[in-house]
């Protein structure tokens, strides 16, 4: 029971980090009809950030400060010099270009800082486990990361609607052009949400980054399961996300954690051993496969944004 | 139209003629590095050519087909290893393997269209390829090696480089030949109407999604073909067939040839193979040149080399 406590718990953490990359790339997709592949290099490139500049400072907080900002000037970069140029294209150009970014991004990565991944240490008061209920204890630096992601989660709900950008965003969303005519810069408008997208991906990095290693590629894989969180919500939609981050999240982590025992009770211990990895994995595909056959378009379409 | 002799159809021609005299170049030299290196290129753009059909034809843009270069291999892979190693057994099993996987993923993903389908379809390939290293039993995430390529019996010696070579060129102009009466036929009429205007054509009276669903499995089905051939190639099998960057590089090889052509995506995979070949040459790190090169043709030759030698003609 305390184990399935703690794996409920590690499933929220993983939704929330979902949520944070998920999010930024729906705003992008909604807002600037973009897809973009590279969005995992930007987590990549926030963890990383965060680790060196950390271990140059000497302090958690103040390498996390450096990385986001670090971040958004490469998303600027990357959107004045490369995603301003694909707007308006056909969807497979956007999956061309932003294909060729990762690759020059992952080998800049292992350019600048080498082949081999990097830690990043948590400061030691972030070590201990705090009893979340009782008999459960709990990381205090995954409560952290749940915590801050909510914050995170409720500034941008705040940021999108009840501010001024967040209004325009809100009508770039549904009428690029009419935003445009209204006489409103709209270039400068695209510009901030990439940059937004970027420190939400950045942030997500440098989280994740003191549990796992720093590593080449680490963007790839979790980017997928993002697209997967996005199918599920509704392209376009946050609350979409959000909803259908904590569903995959928690599905993905729960069904790692128990479904080889579940099998066990069928199936030979051997059988299931090899049988319940593989079927694990597949697990949120198949919840997605099964939305897609209710809902083609996700659980919250972006007209019910 | 058909009849006029274009740039393409020549230097095609042309790139053909001088793979089939490849093997003469081996036996002379005793350097069989190159013919090995198109053989490769040759399995490579059957895969993309069979890509073509969805994307450049249906307009369906497929982010997961590399999938079937999986299926295929990991079924010749598979069955050697419990030991059917016959050809006649593994390779039509290869194929209703792969025409199997387009089908599931195929009536799921053409329910939706546009982003969605890019996204599902890189999806279904990555659940496939964590799969593939979850099957501990067949090397897991380290892959296994072939030990006996596919036997067909005293007919063919799949060991023998330059009959494989032969073969694989064969089965290239055959698959091409099928996909161009496809494209040409009234199904494929259906198909590259659908692309341009579904609702138009729904309104004809086509069901359009059964058709696009048959020509997604057509070319599940012929890439599958190209799986098994890459696996009795490299005598290896591994997961990294089916990740999700190879999907992208079949996506360059059909868009770098030139979209819409059958044979475009024959001079694509002859040019990011060759491409990567010399870029690997020159610097470690040559994913750095290789992915802006990307952004560059997206932004500035969106025809591909087929549009750069449209250009020659104009």
């Amino acid at each position: 029971m305390l184990y399935f406590i703690e794996q409920c718990l590690n499933g929220v953490q993983l939704g929330m980090l979902l949520f944070l990359l998920a999010a930024g790339l729906t705003l992008i997709f909604g807002i600037m009809d973009l897809v973009n592949l590279a969005h995992g290099s930007l987590y990549m490139i926030g963890a990383y950030f965060a680790a060196t500049f950390a271990a140059l400072t000497g302090s958690f907080v103040a390498g996390a400060v450096l990385a986001l900002l670090a971040t958004l000037v490469v998303g600027i970069a990357v959107e004045v010099i490369a995603m301003r140029r694909l707007y308006g294209r056909d969807h497979l150009d956007h999956v061309l270009g932003t294909f060729g970014l990762i690759l020059f991004f992952n080998e800049l990565v292992r350019l600048i800082w080498g082949p081999a991944g990097m830690t990043l240490p948590l400061p030691s008061q972030m070590l201990t486990a705090v009893e979340v209920l009782p008999g459960v204890y709990y990381p205090l630096y995954r409560l952290v990361i749940i915590l801050s992601t909510l914050i995170v989660a409720l500034l941008l709900y705040l940021l999108v609607m009840r501010t001024r950008i967040g209004m325009l965003i809100r009508a770039g969303a549904s009428n690029r052009e009419m935003v445009a005519a209204l006489g409103i810069n709209i270039k400068l408008l695209f510009t901030l949400v990439f940059g937004l997208g970027a420190v939400l991906a950045g942030f997500a990095g440098m989280m994740q980054a003191p549990i796992l290693t720093v590593q080449i590629g680490m963007g790839e894989n979790i980017l997928i399961v993002a697209f997967v969180v996005i199918i599920i919500g509704g392209i376009g939609s946050i609350r979409g996300a959000f909803v259908a981050a904590i569903i995959v999240g928690f599905i993905d982590t729960v069904g790692r954690a128990f479904l080889p025992d579940l099998l066990r009770m069928f199936l030979s211990n051997n059988a299931a051993s090899s049988a319940g990895p593989a079927l694990s994995s597949m697990l949120i595909y198949m919840l997605m496969a099964a939305i897609l056959v209710v809902r083609p378009e996700g659980l919250f379409s972006a007209s019910s944004r | 139209m058909k009849a006029r002799f274009r740039p393409r159809d020549v230097v095609v021609a042309v790139v053909l003629a001088g793979m089939a005299l490849l093997p003469l170049h081996a036996v002379l030299t005793g350097n069989s590095f190159l013919m090995s290196l198109c053989t490769r290129i040759i399995i490579l753009a059957m895969a993309a050519v069979s890509l073509n059909l969805i994307m450049g034809f249906g307009g369906m843009v497929s982010f997961g087909h590399a999938a079937y270069l999986g299926i295929g291999g990991y079924v010749v892979g598979i069955l050697a290893k419990e030991g059917v190693d016959s050809g006649f057994l593994q390779w039509p099993l290869a194929l209703a393997a792969s025409a199997l996987f387009a089908l599931a993923v195929g009536a799921l993903s053409l329910r939706t269209r546009g982003v969605y389908f890019i996204m599902i379809t890189l999806a279904f390939t990555q659940m496939l390829y964590y799969v593939a290293i979850g099957l501990d039993r067949y090397g897991g995430d380290d892959g296994m090696t072939i030990y006996r390529r596919s036997q067909f019996g005293g007919l063919l010696d799949l060991s023998n480089r330059t009959a494989f070579f032969y073969l694989c060129l064969v089965l290239l102009l055959l698959t091409s030949c099928l996909i161009w009466r496809i494209v040409n036929s009234r199904f494929g009429m259906v198909i590259r109407g659908a692309r341009s205007n579904e609702r138009r054509m729904r309104a004809i009276g086509y069901p359009t999604y059964r058709y696009k669903l048959v020509c997604f499995v057509i070319a599940g089905t012929v890439c599958g073909l190209a799986g098994v051939l890459l696996a009795n190639h490299t005598d290896f099998i591994n997961p990294a067939m089916m990740h999700w960057t190879r999907s992208g590089d079949l996506i360059v090889m059909a868009v770098l040839g030139g979209m819409g052509t059958v044979l475009g995506p024959v001079l694509g995979a002859l040019a990011l193979l060759v491409l990567e070949e010399v870029l690997s040459g020159i610097t470690e790190y040559w994913q750095i040149i290789i992915g802006p090169i990307f952004l560059l043709v997206v932004l500035f030759a969106r025809g591909g080399i087929d549009g750069l030698l449209g250009r020659i003609r104009a």
